[in-house]
Order: C-alpha cells, then structure tokens, then sequence
C-alpha cells in the first residue's frame, strides 16, 4: 500500500500517533465503533475526506473479517504500509482486550446474583436490536444496488430464512446464494 | 441456569478450536458477528463446550464494553479456556481465537485492499460488492434473530423480544446514544422485568 498516492491532507505522524489515535477510537466506541471512527477521521482529524471514508468502508465492510479492525488496517497501511497496519490495529484491539477480560472477570465475580444475570439477558436483548438496526440502517443501500429493490429482497429474505430459522451453517448461505448474486449482478452491469 | 462445564481438552480439541476459527474468519463478510450464529452452532451445539448463558453473556459483555465487537470472540475463547481448566488455558482460549479469527481476514483484506482500490472501476469488482450487498444487510438481521431467540426462546418470553425490536426500532431511526440503551436493558433485566 506504500506506492498508493497518499491524499494532500492532514495525516497521522508516526506509528505511534498511528496507535494512540486507533485506541482512543475504540475506548469511545461502545456497542460498536464506526460511528466514532467516522467523526473523529474524518471530521475531527481529518485524516481522509468523506468520499475516502465511504469507499474505505464498502470494501472494510465486503472483505471477510471485523469491519473497523479492516478499517483501521486500511488506512494504517495507506501512510505507513504494513507496520502501519499493524499499529493501527495493535492500537484497536490492544486495550479493549485488557478492559473486556477484566470486565469478564468482575461478572464471573457477581454472576450468581440474580440480577446480575437478569441484567445481562437484558442487555443481550438490547445488544440483539443494536445488530439487527444496523442491518436496517444499510439496507437504505440496497435501493440503489443494481440488482434492483425486488432481488435484492428476495436475496435478503432467503439468506435470512436459511441463517435465521433452518440455522444451515454460514458457509453454504453465503457461496451458494453469494455466487448467484453476484453473477446476476455482474450481468446487470454495464460491461 | 443450566450447569456449568467442565472439559477436559486435549490437544486436538485445542487445534480444532483455532481451526474452526480460522475457517469463519474467511467467512466474516460483513463482520464477525455474522459467524456468531455459527460459532454458537458449532461451540453450544455440536461441541458443547459453552453453555447457552456463556454464549450470550460473551456476547453481551463484549458489546457493553467499549471496543470493536469481535472482542466477543476472544470472551468465547476465554470461556472455553475457563470450562477446560481455569486462567491459564482461559488466556490460551483468547489467543487461538483472536489469532484465529484475524489472521486470514486481515492477510486476506490488506492485500485485496490495495488491488480492490485500483481496481475499484472494474466490472467484477463492482458487481461482487453489489451482489454481495442484500445477503450482508440480511445477515444482520438474522444474527440479531439469532440472538434475540437465544435470550427467549418461548412466547412467555415476549417482553425480550419487544425490548429487542424496539431496540432496533429506536437505533434505525434516531440517533440515541447506544449506552442509554444499553443501561435502560440491564435495568429492566435487573429488575426482573424482562
């Protein structure tokens, strides 16, 4: 990623800007982190414009792996290449690992009281809606997606009733109803 | 609450964990959290390695707390680790499954980052994001399905799935802060109410 030209706007100066930045990003972001990447990136640092941030996270969000951590490796590596990459996710996951087991640690500590685990159920329905509506909220994507709002649903409820109710393991849902997706898509598109 | 584990892991078992984690990790399109069904599938089901409340517990804690969501990943390992001895193999548990989960998606994305950037104009690089694209939104959906039934899985249990939908109702369309929501769930669990 070194040879890809690197925009003229501010930047981040060092790995160690790099990693500091990425930890503060996370230790704000709780019940997920985009939302904070994008005001303090984009907004406030103004490491990348807007039309980078929603590139960037199109292809964060297409690739396999966690979103941010995809995030952060890209625009690590678009200023300082791999070691770059590196910091910035070293820097994302580095202290939430600590802060997470330590929490884990003070819940095995209080789980026999009942409310603790009336608690926790109640945060798991809610942690439940927070990915569902985020599901909602990028499915305003789909009405311009190129496979037309009619596929796209039929697409949508399909991998939903194979994941949802009959539980097929990931695999299969994804290269089966993926491939032909994509294939009809490539179709649609203007060559 | 159903009783708690107690493994006994050989090496084997130690391997087909990291194993089965670096197969999902390739799978994680549109986040790790899309492959939550299938680890529960595979850690609660198949294995029982984990219990019901460990699962979701994992899960809840990781969201609670401030940082990427996959750290789930690692509390699952660390449960793991915790059924089949104590902290030791807890802290081997979030090794293998953390490097598990990250490894090839991140080799994997670095590269294809900067040939996709390059690419990003070429019909089938613009066609597999857009094929792509509404079985991703509805993954989401169906692991906060997913999720939902595992806190409630009969109709007694309708209040969890109200303050679920709800909670997607209020994320969709406004931008309350998640922690509000978050609190106002362990309140209404603390209580009893849900």
């Amino acid at each position: 990623m070194n040879s890809l030209p690197v925009p003229d706007h501010p930047h981040p100066e060092s790995l160690r800007d790099l990693f500091f930045s990425f930890t503060w990003l996370a230790l704000q972001g709780f019940g997920g982190v985009l939302a904070v990447v994008q005001r303090e990136l984009v907004e406030k640092k103004r490491w990348m414009t807007r039309e980078e941030f929603i590139e960037d996270w199109a292809v964060a969000q297409i690739m396999p792996g966690p979103n941010v951590v995809n995030l952060s490796l890209m625009i690590g590596g678009r200023y300082f290449g791999l070691k770059g990459a590196m910091a910035a996710l070293a820097g994302m996951l580095t202290v939430p690992l600590i802060l997470v087991l330590l929490l884990a640690l003070v819940y095995a500590q209080f789980s026999d009281q009942p409310g603790v685990a009336g608690a926790l159920r109640g945060m798991g329905a809610v942690a439940a809606g927070l990915i569902a509506a985020t599901g909602l909220r990028l499915s305003g994507a789909l009405l311009s997606n190129v496979l037309g709002i009619r596929l796209c649903m039929a697409f949508g409820a399909l991998c939903f009733v194979a994941i949802a109710w009959l539980r097929w393991p990931l695999f299969y849902v994804l290269s089966g109803l993926g491939s032909v997706a994509c294939v009809l898509a490539y179709k649609k598109l203007k060559p | 609450m159903t009783e708690p584990l107690t493994l006994i892991f050989t090496l084997q078992n130690w391997l087909s964990l990291f194993v089965h984690y670096l197969t999902l990790s390739l799978l994680s399109i549109g986040g790790a959290i899309t492959t939550a069904p299938d680890m529960h599938r595979f850690l609660v089901d198949q294995q029982h390695w984990l219990t019901d409340e460990q699962f979701n517990a994992s899960i809840a804690i990781a969201q609670a707390a401030p940082g990427p969501n996959v750290l789930f990943v690692a509390l699952l390992g660390w449960n793991v680790g915790l059924n089949a001895g104590g902290m030791l193999t807890g802290l081997l548990g979030v090794f293998l499954s953390l490097m598990g989960i990250l490894i090839p998606s991140t080799v994997l994305t670095y590269a294809a980052a900067q040939w996709g950037h390059r690419n990003r104009n070429l019909r089938a690089v613009r066609a597999f994001k857009q094929g792509m694209a509404p079985i991703v939104v509805a993954l989401l959906m169906a692991t906060g399905w997913i999720l939902a039934s595992a806190n409630g899985s009969s109709l007694k249990d309708w209040p969890v799935w109200l303050v679920t939908a709800a909670t997607a109702l209020i994320v969709w369309r406004t931008r309350t802060h998640l922690l509000w929501l978050l609190g106002a769930g362990a309140l209404l669990g603390w209580y009893g109410l849900i």
